[in-house]
């Protein structure tokens, strides 16, 4: 068959993509009645305005001061949720993640245990938070912990994948050359996990650090707290001050970690 | 040569810890760096230590008063089964705040992740504050744009869908342009030298390879917003978020139950169906 014979009988799924398109049309359109636009609200432009104003024109005094109200002091504090959160939900999601992998425990106990773990993912963040501030009363200590239990669910999520690529036959050569247990987990799983593993809690600080920025609404420390007050009493200046800052924050944070990842990337 | 000076270059590290040396049995002498662990875990400790002194943690006080945390839990996993048809019309107000943002996110974010990939994209300046710009807009926190949104264009699910577009531009247009960076440019470049001008070579050589790719990141972004959006409306910004605030306001946590249970089902169904696709596009 000549190249123009083959390309006449090509496979044609016309009929396949006028469904997939009708379908994905109809989908938006019906989205779209549900979300209407009513206009600007009441002293809408003037919001509007200001958080620009305020992004160009930050309160430097607010930016610069070493009070425990300045935002220095309030971005390390965000920092130092993000890092306990981090830690500690990494160290929690390593038995979590052993449990639910199918090649390590029977089947049963790893679709429980994922359950589980789509449960912890499933309740927001927020809410956890106000679960947790009746253990431990506002403050930085509540987003801690909330921020320990929340990253359990992403994190052994990507722990799994690694732990479920796990090469065995690593395994049976060092049975082989006569090794125990204990060498075997050191010389045969450890070098295999480790870099997905701290690769995937660096990506993960990434985002607690973003979350530890929204936790303060509900009172859990960090900068989110005065962030929302600004906002919500307009005073323009001071919430392009903190702003200001969390945009620096995580523009360094993420560049530095970009840099780790792909240095453990290669190896 | 580049390489060359790479390894004669030492390390400040190998500098003050002077690697071992060691003579093997056949007479070969290696120098066997010193391992970095225990200045990272140093260093890590440092870190720990200082952050539990500025945020107070105890874990003593979490094991003491563990069972406050049943007081709330075990009244959520009592959902009040009635609630049921106050939370329908909430929830599938989510679900049109993510699937218009989603779409309207990713229809945004495609030329913009062409403009940002440096393969396609030969012009420098443009490139990187095309880059700059992804990265601020990816720093902002979705519940302070919701926020703001609301108090701009007032309560309810627009201002949610506006949150949500600015979140899924930033998210998609990163991942978008990470993958046109790893595309192969040969049929590009076999398209121009036949005649075919820029627009004709990318289009039929370039976007077939991104298009499932695409496709995939745009489905991924869904099952986020989901998720999110259920709780954007805690700041006023429509869908389940209002409801949760309400249950939360009035300390009725039986109803809250409910709402995270249809939540789990709404997020579990759409996160299988769409894992699913993506396998499919892969």
């Amino acid at each position: 068959m000549t190249i123009v014979e083959m390309y006449e009988k090509r496979p044609r799924k016309a009929w396949l993509y006028f469904i997939v398109t009708a379908v994905i049309i109809s989908l938006i359109v019906w989205s779209a009645e549900g979300v209407q636009y009513k206009g600007l609200a009441a002293k809408g432009s003037e919001v509007a305005f200001g958080m620009v104003y305020g992004l160009f024109h930050p309160d430097t005094n607010l930016l610069f001061s070493l009070s425990t109200d300045g935002v220095p002091y309030l971005l390390f504090q965000t920092i130092a949720i993000a890092i306990l959160g981090t830690i500690f939900g990494a160290i929690l999601a390593v038995p979590v993640s052993f449990l639910a992998s199918e090649n390590v425990v029977p089947k049963p106990v790893a679709f429980v245990m994922r359950g589980l773990i789509l449960l912890i993912r499933t309740i927001p963040s927020l809410v956890w938070a106000l679960v947790w501030i009746r253990v431990t009363g506002p403050g930085a200590f509540c987003g801690v912990v909330t921020q320990s239990i929340c990253s359990i669910g992403m994190i052994s999520k990507m722990y799994i994948t690694a732990i479920e690529d796990l090469d065995t036959s690593i395994l049976e050569s060092l049975d082989a050359a006569g090794c125990n247990t204990f060498e075997k987990i050191r010389c045969g799983i450890l070098p295999q996990l480790t870099a997905s593993f701290i690769s995937t809690t660096i990506y993960r600080f990434d985002i607690n650090l973003k979350d530890a920025t929204t936790l303060g609404i509900v009172g859990a420390g960090g900068i989110g707290a005065s962030l929302v007050q600004c906002i919500s009493s307009r005073r323009w200046s001071m919430v392009g001050s903190f702003l200001f800052g969390l945009i620096v924050l995580v523009l360094i944070i993420e560049f530095i970690s970009t840099k780790i990842r792909t240095k453990l990337a290669r190896g | 040569m580049n390489n060359t000076e790479n390894i004669n270059k030492v390390a400040l590290f190998d500098r003050i810890f002077k690697p071992q040396h060691i003579v093997l049995a056949n007479g070969h002498e290696i120098d066997r760096p010193r391992s970095r662990l225990p200045l990272i875990i140093i260093c890590l400790l440092v870190v720990v230590f200082a952050s539990i002194q500025l945020t107070g943690f105890d874990i003593k006080i979490v094991i003491q008063r563990f069972y406050q945390l049943e007081a709330i839990l075990g009244k959520i996993f009592q959902p009040k089964w009635s609630f049921f048809n106050k939370v329908t019309g909430p929830l599938f107000d989510t679900v049109k705040m993510s699937l218009l943002g989603s779409v309207i996110g990713c229809i945004l974010a495609l030329p913009f992740a062409i403009l940002a990939s440096s393969n396609v994209n030969k012009n420098k300046p443009i490139l990187l504050s095309i880059r700059f710009f992804l990265s601020v807009i990816r720093t902002f926190p979705t519940l302070i744009v919701a926020n703001v949104c609301s108090l701009i264009f007032g309560l309810g699910t627009f201002a949610g869908t506006v949150a949500i577009i600015v979140f899924t531009f930033g998210v998609v247009s990163k991942m978008l342009f990470e993958s046109i960076e790893t595309i192969d440019m040969g049929p590009f470049e076999a398209m121009e030298s036949l005649g075919a001008n820029k627009f004709e070579a990318f289009w039929s050589a370039c976007i077939p390879q991104i298009l499932p790719t695409y496709l995939s990141h745009c489905l991924y972004c869904f099952e986020m917003n989901i998720r999110a959006a259920s709780i954007l409306g805690y700041v006023g910004a429509g869908g389940l978020g209002i409801l949760i605030n309400e249950c939360i306001g009035w300390r009725d946590y039986n109803q809250l139950g409910m709402v995270l249970l249809t939540l789990f089902v709404a997020v579990f169904t759409i996160e299988t169906f769409s894992s699913y696709l993506r396998k499919k596009l892969s």
